[in-house]
């Protein structure tokens, strides 16, 4: 079986968290007697995980820099309570209420913002040098507080209605046919990808894994990719819901008509922030020098890398990237409190952990983090389901967490990295 | 040093000192490199040998003092004004990070990429290959992570990232410290071919066999102050670990 697995070139990490999270989906299944593996849970729960992912992914970056940013939570409900006003209270003022581009300015004003206020806590980390503790530990009081300020406490909504398709819910998905061409295109790139990687290696003599393991990589990529695809587009959208989206979609409505959801677009932009980031984290100097810097900050600036900058770049890259879970966090729910993104911190940093990332830098993977945020959604939304109520679900959470990282080192230690 | 003199020198330290809190690390030392030239740098434990050359180097900046590079003065404020300057350093430490493997490391901050600005890691590889099969044939594990690999691995790998990238100025921080005899041998080899291409190398070392064999001159340190330079075929072993020892200029009583 080792050998097997070794052959394929996946790592152990990768199969234990699949193994953690699909034996929490069937168990939970069978408590339920069937209702968690439905369409319309598995749908749910990528929807709910990906805002927590996405800033999962940065955070990989912030901690294998053997850095923490405590302040995603209060920075997510600032950044998403300042575009919320400005797009009830402010554009509709300059471009008329409903404005086709309203959307695209908030979107692009969150990613910003987002990325300004990093900027700024890794300037002082980087060059004033104040540990990312205490700077953004003082970022997550200052930003819930400066989001206070925004509106006096008061919950704005609705938000503009094609905003809100970027949160999910029955409207924000591709629909079928456009979802079938997704998982078309995504089966393609995959398919593309281990091919380019294969013939890359080849081309300087070094050993490359038989054909068999590649087609069983390949067929394992499309299999996933397309077993989703169709879940959701099994999931049918109810009756009530059936005229106001049969419009949208163009479709002429009848009495026998059934339409189905389709891939969520917040599950979309998860799937573009992961891919793009596992770019970043791979193949650019950036995220070689984010390693390196992790693993040895001196050698890291004995060989030329300015570690400084680095830093400011690294919590600029998490606040936009917090930026975009805010837009994807209150569209989904259509309206700002000051609540939003309480706690969501320590969801991302435990994400990241569950998913293999070390704290004492150097070491982490994206696809592991959003793993980690997804098993962590599946355990809160399965134990939910299964009727634990709230206090004994962050109990087990919390366990899981420090089980999970227990898991880890255990792993590292035998396996020597 | 008679050939030397009429040539400009490829490196000279002029009067560098620094301190660290009241510890005088280096003391106004003054020292120079010829092209072709091989220094030695001896001196007890703390003597400020290390210091001196990260102030060449690029990772400290010197309290006072002046870098002239060709004659012309050199302002080197970090790691990567020194590399512009094509010097090469192997610290004493190696400066490696272990999470990251042996190509990742060799190419560190200079990564070969491909045409779409993407790092080309089997590229990387395939040099690091070459290179190491020269340094260390017995040199497998480019897979791993560097934290896998023993002392002396880690010491080839910090060698070939000096040797790949076309150094002009040379500095090795006790290369060999780790190294077997083979590979010892090896880098002495090495040392020699880099010499005649006219290379400037400074050798730091305890090894007074190996710095009477490889270098051309050799300066003394005690205390971060300079004990003296010496041509190596006028010195002795033993007037070079009194020097060493005592700080006494050759010819000197001992106090
Ligand atoms: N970063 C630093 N901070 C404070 N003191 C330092 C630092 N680096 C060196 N020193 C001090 O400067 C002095 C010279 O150290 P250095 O490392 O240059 O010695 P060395 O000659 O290289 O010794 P060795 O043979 O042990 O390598 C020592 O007293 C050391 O404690
Ligand atoms: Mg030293």
């Amino acid at each position: 079986m080792k050998t097997f697995v070794t052959k394929l070139g996946i790592d152990l990490r990768l199969l234990g968290m699949i193994g953690a999270l699909v034996a929490l989906c069937v168990m939970f299944d069978l408590i339920t007697g069937g209702r968690f593996l439905t369409p319309r849970n598995l749908f749910n729960l990528s929807v709910q995980t990906a805002s927590v992912g996405i800033m999962a992914t940065g955070m990989v970056f912030v901690i294998v820099t053997r850095n923490i940013d405590l302040s995603v939570g209060s920075l997510l409900g600032f950044i998403g309570m300042t575009v919320g006003a400005l797009q009830v209270h402010v554009l509709p003022d300059i471009l008329g209420l409903g404005h086709w581009s309203i959307w695209i300015f908030a979107a692009v004003a969150a990613t910003l913002m987002g990325m300004i206020i990093g900027a700024a806590q890794g300037w002082v980390i980087g060059y004033l040098t104040v540990p990312a503790f205490i700077v953004t530990l003082g970022g997550l009081l200052v930003y819930r507080g400066a989001m206070w300020w925004v509106t006096e406490g008061q919950t704005v909504a609705p938000l503009d209605p094609t905003f809100r398709l970027l949160g999910g819910g029955a409207d924000g998905t591709l629909g079928e046919t456009l979802s079938w061409g997704f998982g078309l295109v995504a089966s393609l790139a995959a398919m593309a990808l281990i091919l380019m990687s294969r013939r890359r290696k080849s081309t300087h003599g070094f050993k490359v894994k038989p054909v068999w393991a590649e087609a069983i990589l390949v067929a394992l990529a499309v299999g996933l990719i397309m077993a989703y695809v169709w879940t959701m587009n099994s999931y049918t959208i109810a009756k009530g819901a059936l005229p106001r989206i049969a419009e949208a979609r163009g479709i002429e409505m009848t009495d026998g008509l059934v339409l189905n959801h389709g891939v969520a677009i917040p599950v979309i932009i998860l799937l573009i922030v992961t891919i793009g980031m596992t770019i970043i984290s791979t193949r650019t100097r950036f995220g070689r020098y984010v390693y390196a810097t992790g693993g040895n900050p001196e050698a890291a600036e004995l060989s030329g890398i300015n570690t400084r900058m680095l830093t400011v770049k690294v919590f600029a890259l998490m606040g936009a990237l917090t930026g975009i879970s805010a837009v994807v966090a209150s569209a989904r729910l259509g309206a700002v409190d000051v609540g939003l993104g309480t706690l969501d911190e320590l969801r991302v940093i435990a994400a990241a952990v569950i998913g293999g990332t070390a704290l004492a830098g150097g070491f982490g993977t994206i696809y592991g983090a959003v793993i980690g945020a997804l098993i962590m959604q599946t355990l809160q939304s399965g134990m939910a389901s299964v009727g634990v109520d709230a206090p004994l679900q962050s109990i087990v959470v919390g366990l899981v967490l420090v089980f999970a990282v227990w898991v880890d080192i255990v792993y590292r230690r035998k396996t020597g990295v | 040093m008679n050939k030397q003199t009429s040539q400009t020198p490829l490196v000279e330290l002029r009067n560098m000192s620094i301190a660290f809190g009241g510890v005088r690390a280096v003391d106004d030392v003054s020292i120079d490199l010829y092209p072709g030239e091989v220094v030695g740098l001896l001196g007890h434990n703390g003597a400020g040998k290390s210091t001196l050359i990260k102030m060449l180097s690029g990772a400290y900046g010197a309290d006072s003092g002046e870098i002239r590079i060709n004659g012309e003065k050199a302002t080197i404020n970090n790691p990567r004004d020194a590399r512009r300057y094509n010097i090469e350093t192997i610290y004493q430490t190696l400066a490696l990070a272990d999470n990251l493997d042996a190509a990742s490391n060799l190419f560190l901050g200079r990564e070969l990429t491909s045409g779409m600005g993407f790092v080309d890691d089997d590229a990387m590889e395939a040099e690091t290959r070459k290179i190491m099969n020269r340094l260390n044939p017995n040199f497998q594990k480019f897979a791993e992570p560097v934290s896998a690999l023993s002392g002396g691995q880690r010491q080839s790998v910090a060698i070939a990232r000096a040797v790949y990238f076309d150094a002009r100025i040379l500095i090795m921080d006790e290369p060999t410290a780790a190294l077997g005899p083979h590979e010892t041998q090896m880098v002495s080899e090495l040392i020699q071919k880099l010499k005649a291409d006219g290379i400037g190398i400074f050798l730091i070392s305890h090894d007074i066999h190996d710095v009477m064999e490889l270098c051309d001159r050799a300066s003394v340190m005690k205390n971060g102050k300079l004990v003296d330079t010496v041509d190596v075929k006028d010195v002795t072993d033993d007037e070079l670990l009194s020097m060493i020892i005592l700080g006494k200029k050759p010819g000197e009583d001992a106090a």
